[in-house]
């Protein structure tokens, strides 16, 4: 499996062997991490080896259509599928612990204190039975000894820091009493309560309307910068990235099939899937009147092709000759930090891209 | 949540007196004749009429209603004029039968079903929420399996063959149990709780046999549902123990169908388990209303059906304020 360095600007990547935490070691280090589900029907292959590393104060945006495998890999990091029927195989360092083989006990520990996670949709995502600021309280008395009187003033003090105003107030509400902007920034508030170094988000602005996602975002990246944790950003809206996200992972079919900085991907696309996510999107001075889509529909995650996973779908398949797209998976091709799964060449790619 | 009680309660007086009045109708229009019921074997026209004078029934519709509905909040006097006696608060007319305040018939076969009802009403609802809280959390597993095929035995297995083979088993066959007397129905008589509770027992796990089957399931089902949830998914990404995510977070959410369930049920058995009553020969409402009936004595047997409305309307209030209580998004509406 080829290893990939997305941390852009350091070079240096150890390949293999990173069983402590060294200083060399990134921050968070993902290789051939793969989830299984079986089903009656038959293994539900949803994440086929992926691999990436984040550091601190960097941004990975991961990027890919429903069912590419994005929450599942999330999941796995954040050990949610511990105790259910899914399969997790590879590695995922953090903190010198593997997040993969990492007891139950073990990872409740660093839930919350250490990765935390915020939600698409925070209504379903909030407990309709509790207040908001108990929750979040909630959450900090997990990690922290306090009494409830300190535990109140520190969320409290973090509904403040979310941006919602009279936080003293709205401590005492429930979710539904709020709006969905401000559902968000309680859930924000709720994953940064412990100010945990890794921040996962999984899509956490799908569910509200453009201006309140700006704000979303912005909030968000603040934080960031205030606390120096790492973010991983699951969206599969590729402006979000465009504005939040150092480095780029895109996802299909539970596989990586391109990744590296963000300018790379949106200037320099190497993949064809990436190119038609990329055409896919409407522009305001777009002449045409409809949408482009993607033809076809995503591989049955129950059933992979046995060559490339995207080749039933791309338009350039023919151009790698040989029927080499069919019947070879191709493995992914790193080059200055900017990877890709394709059989094309870079002047294929090229051609390809001026020819739209 | 003040107004919400207080609303509640309102539509409770409201609908108590629209009840009392339906049961009412629905006796007068009946086709029993409590004149010819009344006056016994040997009745000739003049004896009936007698009754009917006797019993009011010579009064217009409204008249006798209202009559009624008097003696719910003050004794007033029955009987044909001339020949009155006193029915004591509350009165609820007279048994054709004994001449007793029905009132006093009521209040003697109350403790026996509140007796049966009440540790019935444990029984299942430990059983039936424990077990499908069990077979949720290890969905899918042999214990699930088993539990919900007991489950399915159990509601399919009606009360007198249950009744009878509990009978049958504890009390003939082992000599473990007493059999069921009438002079125990309150865990504080003179014989103390160890023997009511011994008295009381076969019919609670009958009871508990039929019902605990529809608390599993639906229990099982709800908590499924609810621990797919995003806010158990939430919950776990705090960092949560286990127990509070499964108890805190999830059985509150998940319990909601259970508490209306509960609700009905102990509307419906406080108004007599007719059958669980004649199998084990307990003197409840239930068993009081079949002999009342048969008997063709009306003011008993109107008199239960009655309470049994009472009982199931206030368990709906009852249903609605717990609710409240458990789901604040209720009490805005």
């Amino acid at each position: 499996m080829t290893q990939l360095n997305i941390t852009a600007k350091k070079a240096s990547a150890p390949a293999g062997g990173t069983a402590g935490a060294t200083a060399t070691a990134p921050f968070l280090e993902v290789r051939d991490l793969t989830v299984k589900f079986p089903t009656d029907d038959g293994v539900v292959s949803a994440v086929n080896g992926m691999d990436f590393a984040l550091e601190r104060g960097q941004t990975l945006g991961i990027v890919g259509e429903s069912g590419s495998g994005k929450s599942v890999t999330s999941q796995a990091l954040m050990g949610l599928l511990k105790g259910t029927s899914a399969q997790v195989t590879g590695e995922a360092m953090f903190q010198g612990k593997d997040l993969v083989t990492l007891p139950e006990s073990a990872m409740r520990q660093l839930r919350g204190r250490n990765i935390g996670m915020i939600f698409q949709d925070p209504l379903s995502a909030l407990h309709p039975f509790y207040t908001v600021g108990h929750q979040i309280a909630e959450a900090y008395l997990v990690h922290n000894k306090a009494s409830k009187k300190q535990a109140r003033a520190a969320a409290v003090d973090m509904l403040g820091r979310v941006g919602i105003p009279s936080p003293e107030q709205r401590y005492d509400e429930y979710p539904h009493h709020f709006s969905g902007g401000m559902r968000q920034r309680a859930m924000i508030a709720m994953a940064l309560i412990c100010e945990p170094e890794l921040l996962i988000a999984d899509e956490p602005t799908t569910a509200l309307d453009v201006t309140v996602q700006a704000q979303i975002l912005d909030l968000m990246s603040e934080l960031q910068e205030e606390t120096n944790s790492a973010l991983i950003l699951i969206t599969h809206d590729l402006g979000v990235v465009a504005e939040v996200c150092d480095n780029v992972l895109v996802m299909y079919g539970g596989q990586c099939v391109e990744s590296g900085p963000v300018d790379d991907i949106f200037y320099d696309t190497q993949h064809p899937y990436t190119l038609g996510l990329l055409n896919s999107m409407p522009t305001l001075n777009s002449a045409a009147s409809r949408l482009n889509p993607i033809p076809g529909q995503p591989p049955s995650l129950l059933d992979l092709p046995k060559g490339c996973i995207f080749s039933a779908r791309c338009q350039y398949a023919e151009l790698a000759g040989d029927g080499v797209c069919a019947s070879q998976r191709p493995e992914l091709r790193v080059e200055d930090g900017h990877g890709k799964r394709c059989h094309l060449s870079g002047p294929q790619i090229i051609t390809i891209r001026n020819s739209r | 949540m003040m107004t919400f009680i207080l609303r509640r309660t309102g539509s409770l007086v409201l609908l108590l007196a629209a009840v009392s009045f339906i049961t009412f109708t629905l006796f007068q229009l009946g086709p029993s004749d409590p004149a010819a019921a009344a006056c016994g074997q040997e009745c000739t026209p003049e004896r009936v009429a007698e009754a009917r004078v006797a019993l009011g029934m010579d009064q217009p519709f409204f008249v006798q209603y209202f009559d009624y509905i008097r003696g719910l909040f003050s004794s007033r006097m029955i009987g044909a004029p001339g020949a009155q006696t006193l029915c004591e608060w509350p009165c609820l007319g007279k048994s054709f039968q004994t001449n007793e305040n029905v009132a006093d018939i009521i209040g003697r076969s109350l403790p026996y079903t509140f007796s049966m009802a009440i540790g019935a009403l444990i029984l299942w609802t430990i059983t039936g929420v424990g077990l499908g809280l069990l077979a949720a959390l290890r969905k899918g597993s042999p214990v699930d399996k088993f539990i919900v095929g007991a489950a399915s035995v159990g509601v399919s297995l009606p009360i007198p063959v249950t009744g009878l083979f509990l009978l049958l088993l504890f009390v003939n066959q082992l000599h473990l149990l007493p059999f069921t007397t009438n002079e125990i129905n309150s865990p504080f008589g003179p014989q103390g709780p160890g023997a009511w509770v011994a008295n009381y027992l076969l019919p609670w796990i009958a009871l508990a046999v039929l019902f605990s089957a529809s608390y599993i399931r639906v229990t099982r089902t709800n908590m499924i549902e609810t621990f797919g949830e995003d806010f158990i998914r939430t919950a776990r990404a705090k960092g949560l123990a286990p127990r509070t995510v499964t108890f805190k977070h999830g059985v509150r959410a998940g319990i909601t169908p259970v508490v209306t369930m509960l609700g009905m049920d102990i509307g419906l058995l406080l108004g007599g388990a007719v059958l669980t009553e004649q199998i084990f020969s307990v003197p409840g409402l239930g068993f009081t209303a079949v002999h009342a009936a048969i008997s063709g004595d009306l003011p008993v047997t109107m008199a239960i059906t009655m309470l049994a409305a009472f009982f199931v309307i206030v368990a709906n209030v009852a249903v609605d304020l717990a609710y409240a209580a458990i789901d604040p998004r209720v009490r805005l509406q």
